[in-house]
């Protein structure tokens, strides 16, 4: 029985044919699990073990590398504002302060409801909009507190969440899958092309 | 030096809101330049990017052609571009990924032309959701209109492209760590040598890696020929260049301007760029490349931004990026916040960087937080020469990559400058800034 639902389940399918070698959809695979529970529960790396050939603790090992993978729960909104110095002499700690109480968290916390974790971030890359606050990595824009207050109310009474979708940063990422085609069409093409470089390679 | 009224290369859909479509793209020229590359010899197509001297556009500098002739010779090879986007202050590629994506994507198929590879890769920084999903959008047009996939536009050559997104993580814009991300791994820079992926890259072929931008001029410099671009700029700074400007300015954002006949002066306060410095304030000190960069100060207004004026006046012009900041900012909190940076993505391998980025950290924090010492300025420079020993620019290496050596610019820079801040905070408990 897979823990992972059945159409993500697919889409990892489909980003593992993508690929020459399987390992090279780890993470992926985690963004993709991520959205169905917002993190990497145990049984989700020990699927995505499987389905790229490694042992669990590889996953868990590289997963906790990186800042967008979660191995602990999340809220349903990933809240981040950057303190790096474009924000930072653009008022970023007011608005960290801010977003603390007006979430009623600290960083690293997340509300009991469930809705927000708060996180402080490195520079988004943003910079001409600081301070700069994402929310499931997508850029709000939020650059005063008022801004930052309405935010909160919309996702609080569920507006915007056509903008905002929950977790995943790969969530509107609709892959037509390369050479356009299904998994197994894909797979087949790929693996004729491969096969067409590698004859090339030892010849 | 004034401003010039040069074309933008990389940016010239940015008037339309719709750059992004492929009916755009499509309207406006899009793979004209990829048709003449097809009709080119791969070797043709080379030498036009060698003749326009096109350098890198992610941080280093490095001349695009020299480092696609270091390829080396072999029938299975990888082109990976580098969208990792994540050196503070800088958002140029966030721009292009966004608005010119089937720029891009024309212009990873000309250089994998020229490169003779079958396989390519865009690692886009994690967190660009937008970006990776008009990446995606616009690769999936590419396949639908025969610009990607088999026998592109009949030419015989194949090509597949596939969008990686990033996890989170400064180091993977270093790009042996990429290339270990990319892999499915932690994103650990190799050991060098070898110094280029070009002789053991992805998965141990020989790889090529170029920035999202760098590529992105291919187009037009097939299109118009490399004599045209090297014909705009001046000395080694050929062509256009993204600038991204941020911090106390009243216009901030990307700029593309001819390199090395702008001033710093200009792009900081002519009204048609950054339009000057909030509320009429002073200029302090300025950081010219990235926060890797040692910072310049008002006696370094009026360089030019190119590659060689920045780097005889001691600093880089990297990644393209200016931080300004005004008289009312504090110097010791700027380089704590930077030095924050390092620490936290410092990637652990090599002892200088790991453990002296956040013993620097700890040091700066309490010079500004209170329980400063007055030893603490002295021990600061100690701690940042056994980084960068010398603290010369550019620095003396002694990890595996260029990000621990890179800790010490803004500590080097902010001490030497203005050390009676650093003095006035031990004294006065802490920071007596607002």
């Amino acid at each position: 029985m897979s823990h992972l639902n059945p159409d993500i389940l697919k889409r990892c399918e489909d980003t593992l044919a993508l690929y020459p070698k399987r390992r090279s959809a780890l993470i992926p695979l985690c963004h993709l699990a991520q959205e169905q529970e917002g993190y990497l529960s145990e049984a989700a790396m020990i699927e995505i073990a499987e389905l790229v050939g490694v042992t669990p603790a590889e996953v868990q090992g590289t997963a906790s590398f990186y800042d967008m993978l979660h191995l602990e729960p999340v809220g349903r909104y990933v809240v981040g504002v950057c303190t790096n110095i474009a924000c930072l002499i653009n008022g970023a700690d007011e608005m960290l302060e801010h977003a603390e109480s007006a979430l009623g968290t600290h960083v690293g916390g997340t509300t009991s409801d469930g809705l927000f974790t708060l996180e402080e971030t490195e520079c988004l890359a943003d910079c001409d909009r600081a301070p700069c606050v994402q929310v499931n990595h997508r850029f709000v824009r939020t650059t005063t507190p008022e801004l930052f207050d309405e935010l909160v109310d919309d996702l609080r009474a569920g507006r915007r969440g056509d903008e905002i979708p929950p977790h995943g940063t790969l969530v509107r990422v609709q892959r037509s899958g390369g050479l356009r085609a299904s998994a197994d069409e894909i797979a087949g093409q790929r693996s004729k092309l491969r096969s067409e470089i590698e004859g090339r390679a030892k010849r | 030096m004034a401003l010039t009224d040069a074309a933008p290369i990389v940016t010239s859909r940015r008037e339309f809101d719709d750059s992004h479509t492929i009916d755009r793209f499509l309207a406006t020229g899009g793979f004209a330049g990829l048709r003449k590359a097809l009709s080119m010899t791969p070797e043709a197509v080379a030498a036009e990017v060698d003749a326009a001297s096109l350098l890198g556009r992610g941080g280093a500098g490095f001349p695009a052609g020299r480092k696609w002739s270091m390829l080396r010779r072999a029938d299975l090879a990888y082109l990976v571009i580098n969208g990792d986007e994540s050196e503070p202050a800088t958002f140029k590629d966030h721009l292009l990924l966004e608005s010119e994506p089937h720029q891009l994507i024309e212009g990873v198929v000309i250089a994998a032309w020229a490169l003779q590879v079958n396989q390519a890769f865009i690692f886009i920084r994690g967190e660009f959701a937008l970006g990776l999903e008009r990446v995606q959008a616009a690769l999936n047009d590419a396949y639908a209109q025969g610009a990607l996939g088999q026998n592109i536009f009949g030419s015989g050559f194949s090509l597949d492209i596939v969008v990686h997104p990033g996890a989170g993580a400064y180091i993977c814009g270093e790009e042996t760590a990429l290339i270990e991300s990319l892999e499915g791994k932690r994103g650990f820079p190799r050991i060098k040598p070898p110094f280029f992926p070009a002789a053991i890259g992805l998965y141990g072929e020989p790889t090529v890696v170029n920035n999202v931008e760098t590529v992105s001029n291919l187009p037009w410099i097939i299109e118009n020929g490399g004599a045209a671009f090297a014909a705009l700029g001046a000395g080694r700074s050929t062509g256009t260049r993204l600038f991204a400007l941020a911090g106390h300015v009243n216009k901030p954002g990307v700029y593309e301007l001819e390199m090395a006949k702008t001033t710093f002066r200009d792009l900081i306060y002519a009204p048609s760029l950054g339009g000057g410095i909030r509320r009429g304030n002073q200029l302090k000190a300025f950081i010219p490349g990235g926060v890797s960069a040692p910072w310049f100060f008002p006696e370094q207004v009026d360089l030019a931004l190119g590659q060689d004026e920045v780097a005889e006046a001691g600093s880089m012009l990297g990644s393209g990026s200016i931080v300004v900041m005004d008289d009312s900012t504090c110097m010791v909190r700027a380089a704590w916040r930077i030095t924050k940076f390092f620490s936290r993505e410092s990637c652990g391998q090599c002892t200088p960087c790991r453990e002296g980025s956040g013993w620097l950290e700890r040091v700066l924090y309490r010079l500004e937080h209170g329980g400063g010492r007055m030893e603490d300025v002295d021990l600061l420079l100690d701690l940042a020469d056994n980084i960068a020993p010398g603290l010369t620019w550019p620095p003396q290496q002694t990890t595996i990559c260029v990000l621990g050596p890179s800790i010490p610019s803004s500590i080097n820079s902010a001490i030497s400058h203005f050390r009676d801040e650093f003095v006035a905070h031990v004294h006065d408990g802490g920071c007596s800034h607002g």
